[in-house]
């Protein structure tokens, strides 16, 4: 049922990020307002809050029309249980790196996971 | 797990048949899923190579990109306002498709261009040609990042899928297969000694009868003593067929 919807839907993507990154994916022409001018990116002022970010970032999840939520690593770490705990695969959240912050990989989600798994199987070899 | 651990099931020969037909079903079944599981494993590792490849890629991308914007904001000034402000219709769309591996449907993105460019006119007054770049760089930038949601989504997937298969394998290793076991055991055990019961009653019957045909030998051989013959005497229960079985 929810597969078949998948093929015949197309869908956004959603950026988090400082003022730069959002520009630059807008200008790569991501940007979309929709009828109830929800936007489907979040410039993160300076003065803004975790707890804005993260509201943000679960309204992102919450939207069945986005597939993929492109996040600055340095707000992604700022929620990091909350884009922890999200494990479903859809929407994907993807953690990029700022102008300031160089990207670490140590830190993104998804490649915890994936250390979780290269682990046992060096050992694995090694045996 | 106790050792009597199995299946509420009557010991009979046909209760053994059906045990025989489920433990090669399980057998089977292990198998496959072994299979599927290896299968799976091996596009897991081939995806996690590429995720690992792509990130740092990724961050090459990033940087030119993040300088083309500064290279933008330096010829034609500050174009942040405008460029967020001007949002309507996204031109990048993503479509979603299937792949599937060994039964497991992992969702593929793919990006496309849908309708015209929003900021066709940014840039018209100066530093036009840097905002192209400019947008030419997010937009392979933008193309990079569906192929890695692509490749996350389905490491997800698939990293949920191989542990339900492996639990899957381990619980028929494990489980359900020793519990077959153990309960063909329990039936030829209970035959067995059904068959042992079975021929001991078959001796003592033999022992009995041995003895009341010497009971009756003897008082046979007695009553030819004093004269009375009765060898020849046909016995009104005698039909004149042996036992069948002795």
């Amino acid at each position: 049922m929810s597969s078949n919807e998948l093929d015949s839907e197309t869908k956004l993507m959603a950026v988090i990020g400082d003022e730069d990154t959002c520009v630059g994916f807008l200008l790569g022409g991501i940007g979309e307002v929709n009828e109830q001018r929800q936007s489907n990116f979040m410039v993160v002022e300076r003065d803004s809050s975790a707890a804005d970010i993260e509201a943000c970032f679960k309204r992102f999840l919450a939207r069945e029309d986005i597939a993929i939520i492109i996040i600055n690593q340095v707000y992604a770490d700022l929620i990091r249980a909350t884009v922890d705990a999200h494990v479903l695969p859809l929407p994907t959240v993807l953690e990029i790196p700022s102008k300031q912050q160089e990207y670490d990989s140590n830190k993104d989600s998804i490649l915890k996971r994936a250390n979780q798994f290269e682990i046992p199987w060096r050992c694995s070899c090694i045996t | 797990m106790s050792g009597k651990d199995r299946l509420p099931i009557f010991p009979s020969r046909g209760a053994q048949m059906l045990m025989k037909a489920r433990l090669a079903g399980a057998q089977k079944g292990h198998g496959l899923l072994k299979k599927k599981a290896d299968a799976l494993q091996m596009r897991f590792r081939m995806i996690l190579g590429k995720i690992i490849e792509t990130k740092t890629l990724m961050g090459d991308v990033m940087k030119e990109a993040a300088f083309s914007l500064a290279e933008a904001k330096f010829t034609s000034g500050d174009i942040n306002q405008v460029v967020l402000q001007n949002v309507t219709k996204a031109q990048i769309k993503i479509r979603t498709k299937k792949d599937n591996v060994a039964g497991v449907t992992l969702p593929v993105f793919e990006s496309y261009q849908d309708g015209a460019d929003t900021y066709e006119l940014a840039g018209l007054a100066r530093g036009g040609q840097q905002l192209a770049k400019l947008k030419k760089n997010y937009q392979s930038a933008v193309k990079l990042l569906v192929e890695l949601a692509s490749l996350q989504t389905s490491f997800v997937t698939l990293d949920e899928v191989i542990k339900i298969t492996n639990r899957r394998v381990n619980a028929i290793e494990h489980v359900i297969i020793p519990r077959i076991d153990r309960t063909l055991a329990y039936i030829i055990s209970e035959l067995d000694e059904l068959e042992r019961e079975e021929f001991y009653r078959l001796k003592k019957i033999q022992d009995k009868k041995r003895e009341a045909r010497q009971k009756a030998d003897a008082k046979k051989a007695e009553l030819l003593q004093q004269g009375i013959d009765v060898r020849q005497q046909a016995n009104i229960l005698d039909e004149g067929d042996d036992d069948v079985l002795f």
